[in-house]
C-alpha cells in the first residue's frame, strides 16, 4: 500500500520542488533525473511484488483526506472561475459551478455517513497503466529538459514559464497514478478533475489566441464529462449506497446502468472520441512533450481505462453496443480524416483518436479476447505514439515546419532521428510489429460477436495503412548528392528519451507473448475466468518474422551500404536532360524543376466532409446510450 | 478426384510450403506466358512463345546492376521474401489472416521501394500503388472474415477441406474478390501504378528506376503472388478439386479478357468503385451470413 501512496505523493513533492527551484539550475536537472529513476523503478517493483497475486485492496482512513480533497476541489473551481472571467468565457463557469455545487452538497450531506471499505487497490491492469505512466512519463519529462529551452529560443514571444510547466507535468503524473490506483470513486473523480485542469493549462501554455481557444475547448468538454461523472456518482450513492469501483461492477444491473454509462461518458470525452474529438486536435498547439505525455500516452488512456473498468457493468446491454459503435465510428472516421492531413502532429492526433476508438470498441464488446487486445493496444500505442510525437517535435525545430510535405529526404538530413521515427511507425502499423498483433486478435473478436464491426475494421485498417505508408515513403526517399546533416544539434536529453522509447517499442513487440502470459492473462482470468488462447503457431510465426526482420534490416542496410560494390549509379529519369537531381532541361531549352507531393484526397476525406458525419452519428448513438440507461 | 487432397494431407506443413516455393514460380511463369500469348491473339498478333517470361527473367538477371541509390533494391528483396513467405504459409495450411497481413507487409515494402528512389514517375506510381492497396485491402480482409463465418475457422487447411461448397455461402464475397483481383493482377482498368502495356503516361510507374536483377525479382514475386491469389479463388470451390482448378484457371483467363476490354481508370474511379463494390457485395454477404447463424 505504501508504494501506491508513494507514487501518488512523490510526484507532488517533485512538483513543489519544480516550482521552488530557479530555472536553469543544475539542481533542477538532478532532481528531474532522480524523479525519473524513482518513478520508473517503483512501478517495476509493483509489478514484481504483485506478479503472483490477484487484485489487492487497501483500507485508508479517508474522512480527513476527503475533506482535503473537497477543499482542493473548491480551490480549483475558484481558479477555473478566475481564469474564465479573465478571458471572458462563461460556459466553464456554469459547468464548474454546477459541478461544485453537486459535489459540495453531496460531501456535506452524505459524506459524513459514507462507509468506504477500500479506498485504494492494485491489480494487473493498474500495474500496466502505472508502468506506462511511470516509465514513459518520466522519460518525457527528461526530454522536456532539453526541449523547453529550445522551444523558447524558437518562440521568443512566449513568456518563459518553465517552473510552472514542470509543476503542472508532475502534478499531472501524480493525478494519473491516483486514477489508476483509486477504488474509492470520490478519489477517482478528484484525480480525474485534476488531469482535466492540468491538461487545459498546459494546452494554453503559449498564451496566444489560438492556444487559449484550444485550452478552453478542452476545458469545456472535459468539465462536461466531469459534470456527468459527478451526477453518476451521486445517483449511484443515492440508489445503492456504495462508492467503490469493485462493488460497482458487482451490483445489480438495473441500479448500476446509469452511473456506469455516466462514467463511460466521461471516459469518452477524456479519450476524445466522437463527438468530442475536436479538443484533442486543438490540443496540438501545446509544446511537444505535452502532446506526447498527456495527449497520446497517458491522459487519453485514462479515458479508455475507466471505460474498460466499468465495461463489466454494461455487459450485454444496448449501452455496451452503443459504446462499441461509438468506438467504431471514431476509429473509422478519424483514420479516414488522417489521410487528408499534412500537418504531422494532426496526423498523429487523428491516429491517436482512431486507436483509442478501437480500444473503446473492444471495451464495448467486453469478451476475454477483446479485452486482451485492448490492453495490448494500450501498451503498444503508448510507447510507439509518444516516440513519434517526440520525433516530430525535434523535426519541427530542425526544419522549422511540422508539415509532412517539408520532410523530403529526411533520412539524409536527420538519419538517426528518421531511423527512430521509422521504428515508431513500424510499431504503429506495419505487420507483424506492435499494433497489428492486436488488430489481428481484435478482428477475430469482432467476427465472433458482431461482424458489422469487422467491416469497420477492414475499411479502417486500409485507411490507416494509407496515411502511414505515404508519410513513411516521404521521409525515406533518397536523392543523390550532398544534403546538410542537421542531426548534431539535438540535445542529449532528447536523444536519451528517444533511445529509451525506441528500445521499449522494440522490446514490447518482441516480448508480447511474455506480457500476455505474465500480466494480461492473469488479469483476464480474474475477470472472465478464462483466457483467450492465441494460436501457438501464429504467435511463433509472428515472432519469427519479427526477429527475422530485426536481423535482416541491419544486415541488409550494411550489405547495401558498405559491402555491395557491384552496381553503377545513374541519375533518376526526369523526362529530359538532367541538370542535377531536381532540375532538368525540358522542351525549348527550358529549365524544369521537379517537386514531389503526396496525395491527400481532400475531396474525399477532408475534415469538412467527414467531421460532421462523425459528430451526428455519434451524437445519435450517445442519445441511445443514455436513453436505455434512463429507462 | 480426392487424390489431390490425399496428397495434400500426406505432406507436412513444411513440405507443403516447400512445394509451393518450388512450383509456384514455374506455374506463375507459365501463366504469364499464357497471358501474353492470349493477349496477343486477342489483339490479332502472333505473340511470343509461352516460355518467353522465363527467358525474359533469365536475361534480366544477366543485365548490369544500374541503380539511382544504393539502398533501393533492399526493399525489393523484402517484397520478394514476404510475398513468398505469405504464399508458403497459405499453401502450408496456416491462418489465412496471417497470409493476408503478410501480403500487405510485402506490398508495403514494394511501395516504399517506389518512394525511396526519389524519382517523380516512381513517386507517382508509388502514390497510386498506395491507393490501389487501400482500394483492395478491405475486400481481402472481408474475404477472410466471410470464410470464417461460413466454416468457423481461419485455417486454410480447414477451409480447403470444407465439405460444402463455400461459393454457395459466399457469392457476394466471391464477386467482390473477383473485382479486386483485377487490381492485384495489375490488369486494366486498374493498372495505374505500373502497366505491362507500353502506353502508360507515367513511364513504368513504380518500377521506373528498377532494372536488371531487381526487375527480374519483381517479376518473380508477381508470379508467386498470382499463384497465391488463384489459391484463394480455389478455396471458394474447394469441395471439388477439379471444379476448383478449372474455376481458378477460368478466373485468370477472365481477368485477361477484362484487361483487353477496358481502358485504364483514373484513381478516383478505382478507389470509389472498389470501395462501393466491396460495400455492396461483401458487406451484404456478411450481413446475410450473420443473420443465418
Amino acid at each position: 500500500m505504501n508504494a501506491l501512496i508513494f507514487l501518488i505523493i512523490f510526484p507532488l513533492f517533485i512538483a513543489a520542488l519544480a516550482l521552488v527551484l530557479p530555472a536553469g539550475n543544475a539542481l533542477r536537472k538532478t532532481v528531474g533525473v532522480i524523479a525519473g529513476v524513482v518513478l520508473s523503478a517503483v512501478p517495476i517493483y509493483l509489478l514484481i511484488a504483485y506478479l503472483d497475486t490477484g487484485p489487492v485492496y487497501f483500507r485508508v482512513g479517508s474522512h480527513l483526506v476527503n475533506m482535503v480533497m473537497l477543499a482542493v476541489e473548491v480551490v480549483i473551481a475558484a481558479f477555473i472561475v478566475y481564469i474564465s472571467l479573465r478571458s471572458k468565457r462563461y460556459l466553464p463557469i456554469v459547468l464548474v459551478a454546477v459541478q461544485s455545487l453537486i459535489m459540495v452538497t453531496f460531501e456535506l450531506t452524505a459524506g459524513g455517513t459514507m462507509e468506504i471499505e477500500h479506498s485504494l487497490f492494485v491489480d494487473k491492469f493498474s500495474i500496466i497503466m502505472a508502468l506506462i505512466i511511470g516509465i514513459i512519463g518520466s522519460a518525457i519529462c527528461l526530454y522536456g529538459i532539453g526541449y523547453i529551452p529550445e522551444y523558447h529560443q524558437h518562440h521568443k514571444e512566449i513568456k518563459e514559464r518553465r517552473r510552472y510547466f514542470s509543476f503542472l507535468i508532475y502534478l499531472f503524473l501524480s493525478a494519473m497514478f491516483g486514477i489508476v490506483f483509486s477504488n474509492n470513486l470520490m478519489w477517482l473523480y478528484f484525480f480525474w478533475e485534476i488531469t482535466t485542469i492540468c491538461s487545459a493549462l498546459l494546452i494554453g501554455y503559449r498564451n496566444d489566441k489560438q492556444s487559449i481557444e484550444s485550452s478552453f475547448r478542452a476545458l469545456n468538454m472535459n468539465l462536461l464529462g466531469g459534470l456527468v461523472f459527478a451526477i453518476g456518482l451521486v445517483y449511484l450513492y443515492n440508489s445503492s449506497h456504495i462508492m467503490e469501483l469493485d462493488k460497482l461492477i458487482k451490483l445489480d444491473r438495473n441500479l448500476v446502468l446509469l452511473p456506469a454509462v455516466c462514467m463511460a461518458f466521461a471516459g469518452l470525452v477524456k479519450s476524445a472520441q466522437f463527438p468530442f474529438s475536436s479538443w484533442l486536435t486543438g490540443a496540438m498547439v501545446a509544446p511537444t512533450p505535452v502532446s506526447a505525455l498527456l495527449h497520446s500516452s497517458t491522459m487519453v488512456k485514462a479515458g479508455v481505462y475507466i471505460i474498460l473498468r466499468v465495461a463489466p457493468a454494461l455487459e450485454n446491454t444496448v449501452a455496451a453496443k452503443m459504446l462499441m459503435f461509438i468506438g467504431g465510428v471514431s476509429f473509422l472516421i478519424t483514420a479516414l480524416m488522417a489521410i487528408s492531413q499534412s500537418n504531422a502532429k494532426k496526423v498523429l492526433a487523428y491516429s491517436t483518436i482512431s486507436n483509442l476508438g478501437l480500444i473503446v470498441a473492444c471495451a464495448g464488446i467486453n469478451t476475454a479476447a477483446a479485452v486482451w487486445s485492448a490492453l495490448l493496444l494500450i501498451v503498444f500505442h503508448a510507447v510507439a505514439k509518444s516516440l513519434l510525437f517526440l520525433c516530430v517535435g525535434i523535426v519541427e525545430y530542425k526544419l522549422d515546419s511540422r508539415d509532412i510535405e517539408d520532410m523530403d529526404y529526411l533520412i539524409m538530413r536527420l538519419p538517426k532521428l528518421t531511423a527512430v521515427m521509422m521504428i515508431g511507425m513500424a510499431g504503429m502499423f506495419l505487420a507483424p510489429f506492435g499494433m497489428i498483433i492486436s488488430k489481428f486478435v481484435t478482428l477475430k473478436a469482432f467476427v465472433d460477436t458482431n461482424p458489422g464491426m469487422a467491416i469497420v475494421l477492414a475499411y479502417g485498417s486500409a485507411a490507416t495503412v494509407f496515411f502511414w505508408v505515404k508519410w513513411m515513403g516521404k521521409i525515406m526517399s533518397i536523392r543523390h548528392g550532398e544534403i546538410e546533416v542537421v542531426a548534431h544539434r539535438v540535445s542529449r536529453w532528447e536523444w536519451f528519451t528517444l533511445d529509451v522509447l525506441a528500445v521499449s517499442t522494440v522490446f514490447v513487440c518482441l516480448a508480447f507473448p511474455l506480457i500476455s502470459s505474465g500480466v494480461i492473462d492473469p488479469y483476464l482470468t480474474e475477470r472472465f475466468g478464462n483466457v483467450p488462447v492465441p494460436d501457438f503457431f501464429n504467435v511463433m510465426v509472428t515472432f519469427f518474422i519479427m526477429v527475422g526482420l530485426l536481423v535482416l534490416l541491419p544486415l541488409g542496410l550494411f550489405y547495401f551500404g558498405f559491402a555491395n560494390k557491384n552496381y553503377r549509379r545513374v541519375a533518376t529519369y526526369l523526362g529530359g536532360a538532367n541538370i542535377d537531381n531536381v532540375t532538368f532541361e525540358g522542351a525549348m531549352a527550358s529549365v524544369q524543376t521537379i517537386e514531389m507531393k503526396n496525395y491527400y484526397l481532400q475531396k474525399y476525406f477532408g475534415e469538412d466532409r467527414l467531421f460532421n458525419v462523425g459528430v451526428i452519428i455519434s451524437l445519435a448513438l450517445l442519445c441511445v446510450m443514455f436513453g436505455v440507461a434512463f429507462i | 478426384m480426392n487424390s489431390i487432397y490425399e496428397a495434400y494431407q500426406v505432406l507436412s506443413m513444411a513440405e507443403r510450403a516447400l512445394v509451393f516455393l518450388v512450383l509456384a514460380p514455374i506455374a506463375g511463369g507459365l501463366l504469364a506466358g499464357i497471358d501474353r500469348k492470349l493477349s496477343a491473339r486477342l489483339q490479332g498478333r502472333y505473340g511470343p512463345p509461352v516460355r518467353q517470361p522465363f527467358f525474359d527473367v533469365l536475361k534480366l538477371f544477366q543485365k548490369e546492376r544500374i541503380v539511382v541509390n544504393k539502398f533501393q533494391n533492399f526493399n525489393i528483396i523484402l517484397f520478394f521474401l514476404f510475398t513468398a513467405c505469405s504464399g508458403a504459409l497459405f499453401f502450408a495450411g496456416a491462418d489465412i489472416l496471417l497470409t493476408v497481413f503478410g501480403l500487405a507487409l510485402a506490398g508495403t515494402f514494394f511501395i516504399l521501394a517506389g518512394f525511396s528512389v526519389g524519382s517523380p514517375y516512381s513517386h507517382l506510381g508509388a502514390e497510386r500503388e498506395v491507393i490501389q492497396m487501400v482500394s483492395y485491402e478491405p475486400m481481402v480482409i472481408l474475404m477472410a472474415v466471410g470464410m470464417y463465418q461460413a466454416t468457423g475457422s481461419f485455417k486454410v487447411a480447414d477451409l480447403v477441406q470444407y465439405e460444402a461448397p463455400l461459393i454457395l455461402y459466399l457469392p457476394g464475397i466471391f464477386l467482390g474478390f473477383l473485382y479486386i483481383l483485377t487490381i492485384k493482377f495489375r490488369k486494366s482498368p486498374f493498372d495505374l501504378s505500373m502497366s505491362h502495356h507500353a502506353h502508360q503516361e507515367i513511364v513504368r510507374g513504380i518500377t521506373t528506376e528498377f532494372s536488371g536483377p531487381a526487375l527480374a525479382l519483381i517479376e518473380i514475386t508477381h508470379w508467386y503472388e498470382n499463384v497465391l491469389l488463384l489459391g484463394m479463388v480455389y478455396l471458394f470451390f474447394g469441395f471439388n478439386p477439379w471444379i476448383a482448378l478449372v474455376v481458378s484457371l477460368a478466373t485468370y483467363l477472365f481477368e485477361i479478357f477484362i484487361d483487353m476490354n477496358y481502358a485504364r481508370f483514373k484513381w478516383q474511379l478505382t478507389l470509389a468503385s472498389t470501395w462501393l463494390f466491396t460495400a455492396v457485395a461483401g458487406i451484404s454477404n456478411i450481413v446475410v451470413l450473420s443473420v443465418m447463424k
